[in-house]
């Protein structure tokens, strides 16, 4: 009997149009317990580096988490895993919803897809029924669209769908998959999909999931539901408000919108515009939002409602959350009636919310200075929100200039040339960030953004906070309760962290405190995408009802597996580094790992060298950032330096070559 | 004359508008009618199904109630073959599972005091609509044996 997880993978060739059911092995479980873990084992197994992005040796994986469909709040997560047509790297972008749990419920862990379809399919899967079925009628047709019309046709309305719109379908690099309400949306997973001619899965299960001892468990998640109940009661003092409670970012409920506005990037992350959030634009932005959002809606056995379904006259009807409120806005430097409904058409083409905006608001740079003229843009509407939907339209269709820009600011700028690599200024390896310019080095934000796998900041940040609390009494108070910490240290690296002086950025927090921030944060988030849990109720909010001390109990009450925090953390370590092996393998090195050039205007290039050095220590690094020889036989991952070493890509003491000819 | 007699009458009621569509509901309720308790989920086995219609907007849950053949539309589309029991269990819950695990107040708990008269005939009647379903079922004899035994314990 199998616990949390179901032991089943389902084996999909598009290019034969084979399906397998395959059982998986539960000593992989206890190795890389599941979800991105596993992924990454599958991917590092199977997908050799010289295999692109559109090569039908490829892999696109769809996997629900170890605990996803248990009785676990907010367990619900698709981690999507494949390699990135973007930035050439392993991509892996998760999604709540209701997905997961239902291919759970149908008996398999895993979607893996290989190959490509010679047409249009989908993919319905009912329990034991699975079947590659034609997909030519849904051809163009939106995400939501597409949704609706396969509950339609297979006659059962709870059937969950995993489906891409147009951009997908042509491959553009920041194409998502779309699911209602939500979205896995970044590094082209999208594109991979349309381009093994995959339109949608469709699944419905009606199965149990098992867990290994059952009242344990559920004492454990009722303890986090209370804890819920109690954290939402009392939101965090001194911290922006859609960012005090849990859950996503509180932005389709709350209305004041003054941190993002004013302190994040308008335009092509070009303008911060310090007095924007008058009460004018709050009581404007303030209707638009309650006039169009007709319910807070939650993902899968989750109470925060973090999601709003917005129905905009005219328009059909879709759903969104966070940030993709403000991200089209912002670019366009409109208002959020703008926002709200170029999204809704966003929504059905299928396109990430980070990139597209800002790809359009490059775009339009460019025309403005004259790198591209109205020979590339045709027919250019004089007004600025038409401009934006004309270049929407333009990119998911890849037509004209679309066809260029469709790969992202990186290779459009690349390809466009005439100084356009100026204007793609706010990428990191190829894939476009955060709409962020800001003043002073923050040496812990400087190591995410640098060594960051999912190349997004939001997805590494979370348990420490962003910036210190004026006073020592605030500081003092936010300890007083902060049992999330694994250690006690970490209450003390905050109580001592002041605005000004010593004890201020960017010298404290110091190196080493640094190293021990990170690696905490970006371990929760770690755990979180193999047991399918939602970041709003662990790794992003301050002191979420999921930490370190009670993952453990949860995944041996609930898998059956033998854990304590330091098994759990040795097993994290374990798949982190072969995510990273996996990079390294495809030839990302040190040289890579940089924020953009313009992110802080004070920047201390000795203390990042520092920085980078300690850490990379600190993680059994090598000084390219590759992983040692000691430390993969540490971590059981003998497989990869056997590998490494015989392409060369350490040498037989250990060290990368490049030092090696430095010796000698 | 009958006797008035004073009775609970307990309920789930529904508040549609506060649904969320999350289905926790359904989680917790197949979880706890596990058996044993607890050691499994499945949405297809809840005695609570929540109705979802997202891009219309429409999260109705609902809970299946007495086998009626003349009943409700939609039967084709929506059936619940398991009634909910309120979760019955020694010792009793403060509240159904699902009320619990609700966090949005959608489902909520109500125990109503009703004065019934008791009507001695209507009684009888009952007593008997019962016994004649148990002697289908097990035979008449079966059903006299076992009323004897009772009355000779007492």
């Amino acid at each position: 009997m199998r616990y949390g997880e179901t032991g089943f993978n389902l084996e999909i060739d598009l290019s034969r149009g084979n399906i397998e059911r395959v059982e998986n092995d539960p000593v992989d479980t206890e190795l890389y317990l599941g979800g991105l873990g596993t992924n990454a084992k599958i991917m590092w197994d199977r997908v050799p580096p010289e295999v692109d992005a559109f090569s039908p040796d490829n892999l696109l994986i769809f996997s629900a988490g170890l605990l996803c469909g248990t009785p676990a709040v907010g367990c619900n997560r698709t981690i999507v895993t494949t390699i990135s047509p973007q930035t050439k790297l392993l991509a892996f972008s998760m999604m709540g919803g209701f997905w997961a749990p239902e291919l759970k419920y149908a008996g398999y862990d895993k979607v893996i897809i290989r190959g490509k379809s010679p047409s249009l399919v989908y993919l319905y899967i009912n329990n034991n029924k699975v079947e590659i079925r034609d997909a030519s009628h849904l051809q163009g047709k939106g995400s939501n669209e597409t949704t609706d019309l396969l509950r339609q046709e297979v006659k059962d309305s709870n059937a969950q769908v995993a489906a891409i719109g147009m951009a997908g379908e042509n491959r553009v690099y920041f194409a998502s998959i779309e699911q209602e309400r939500s979205s896995a949306s970044r590094a082209g997973i999208g594109a991979v999909m349309g381009d093994k001619g995959l339109k949608a899965i469709v699944v419905r299960g009606t199965k149990d999931i098992n867990v290994a001892r059952p009242a344990e468990f559920h004492g454990l998640c009722s303890e986090v539901l209370q804890y819920i109940k109690k954290r939402e009661n009392n939101p965090i003092p001194g911290v922006m408000p859609i960012l005090a409670g849990l859950g996503s970012p509180q932005e389709m409920k709350i209305h004041d919108e003054k941190w993002h506005t004013e302190s994040f990037m308008w335009g092509n992350s070009r303008v911060r515009r310090k007095d924007f959030w008058t009460e004018e634009v709050a009581k404007e932005w303030t209707g638009t939002l309650e006039n169009t959002r007709t319910r807070l809606i939650s993902c899968y056995n989750c109470p925060m409602k973090c999601g709003g379904t917005i129905s905009i006259p005219g328009l059909p009807t879709y759903m969104m959350k966070c940030f993709s409120k403000l991200t089209y806005t912002m670019a366009a430097f409109s208002d959020l009636d703008f926002g709200l409904k170029i999204a809704q058409r966003a929504t059905e083409y299928g396109v990430d919310g980070f990139s597209t905006p800002q790809v359009m608001a490059f775009a339009l740079e460019l025309y403005e200075n004259g790198i591209l003229t109205d020979d590339d843009l045709p027919e250019l509407p004089s007004d600025n929100e038409g401009r934006f939907y004309y270049l929407l339209d333009k990119i998911v269709r890849r037509e004209g200039i679309g066809d260029v820009l469709a790969n992202g600011t990186y290779w459009a700028a690349k390809e466009i040339g005439k100084g356009a690599e100026e204007y793609a200024h706010n990428n990191i390896k190829k894939i476009e960030q955060l709409p962020l310019k800001l003043s002073m080095l923050n040496p812990i934000y400087f190591l995410m953004y640098c060594t960051g796998e999912k190349i997004n900041i939001t997805q590494i940040e979370g348990q420490f906070p962003q910036m210190p609390f004026p006073k020592r009494e605030q500081r003092e108070e936010f300890v007083k309760d902060w049992i999330q910490v694994p250690d006690e240290k970490f209450k003390q690296y905050f109580l001592d962290w002041e605005l000004r002086g010593e004890n201020s950025m960017p010298f404290y927090p110091t190196v080493e405190m640094c190293c021990d921030i990170v690696d905490w944060q970006e371990k929760m988030h770690y755990i979180d995408d193999a047991l399918g849990m939602c970041a709003g109720l662990s790794s992003f909010p301050l002191k979420p009802p999921y930490h370190i001390h009670n993952y453990p109990k949860l995944i041996s009450a609930g898998a059956g597996i033998d854990m304590d925090e330091e098994t759990l953390s040795q097993a994290v370590k374990r798949y982190r580094t072969l995510v990273r092996a996996i990079n390294i393998r495809r030839g990302m090195r040190r040289e890579d790992e940089k924020p953009p050039e313009n992110h802080w205007k004070k920047r201390f290039p000795e203390l990042e060298k520092e920085l980078l050095d300690t850490y990379y220590k600190f993680k059994g690094w090598n000084e390219e950032g590759i992983p040692t020889k000691e430390s993969l036989e540490e971590l059981s991952l003998d497989y990869v330096s056997e590998d490494f070493l015989k392409r060369g890509i350490l040498t037989a003491n250990g060290d990368s070559p490049a030092a090696e000819e430095e010796k000698e | 004359m009958g006797e008035k007699k004073k009775k609970i009458i307990k309920t789930i009621r529904v508040d549609v508008d506060k649904c969320n569509g999350c289905r926790a509901c359904e989680v917790i309720c197949s979880a706890f009618h596990a058996e044993p308790k607890y050691s499994s989920n499945n949405p297809a086995r809840a005695r609570v199904r929540v109705i979802r219609h997202p891009l219309r907007d429409i999260y109705v849950p609902v809970y299946a109630g007495e086998y009626a053949p003349a009943e409700c539309m939609g039967r084709d589309q929506y059936t619940i073959t398991l009634k909910c029991d309120m979760c019955e269990s020694d010792p009793d819950l403060t509240e159904p599972m699902c009320v619990q695990w609700c966090l949005n107040d959608a489902l909520i708990y109500e125990e109503r005091e009703e004065e019934v008269e008791e009507d001695a005939v209507a009684q009888q009647e009952e007593v008997e609509v019962g016994l004649e379903a148990l002697a289908n079922k097990y035979g008449l004899q079966n059903v006299m044996d076992a009323v004897a035994r009772m009355s000779k314990k007492d």
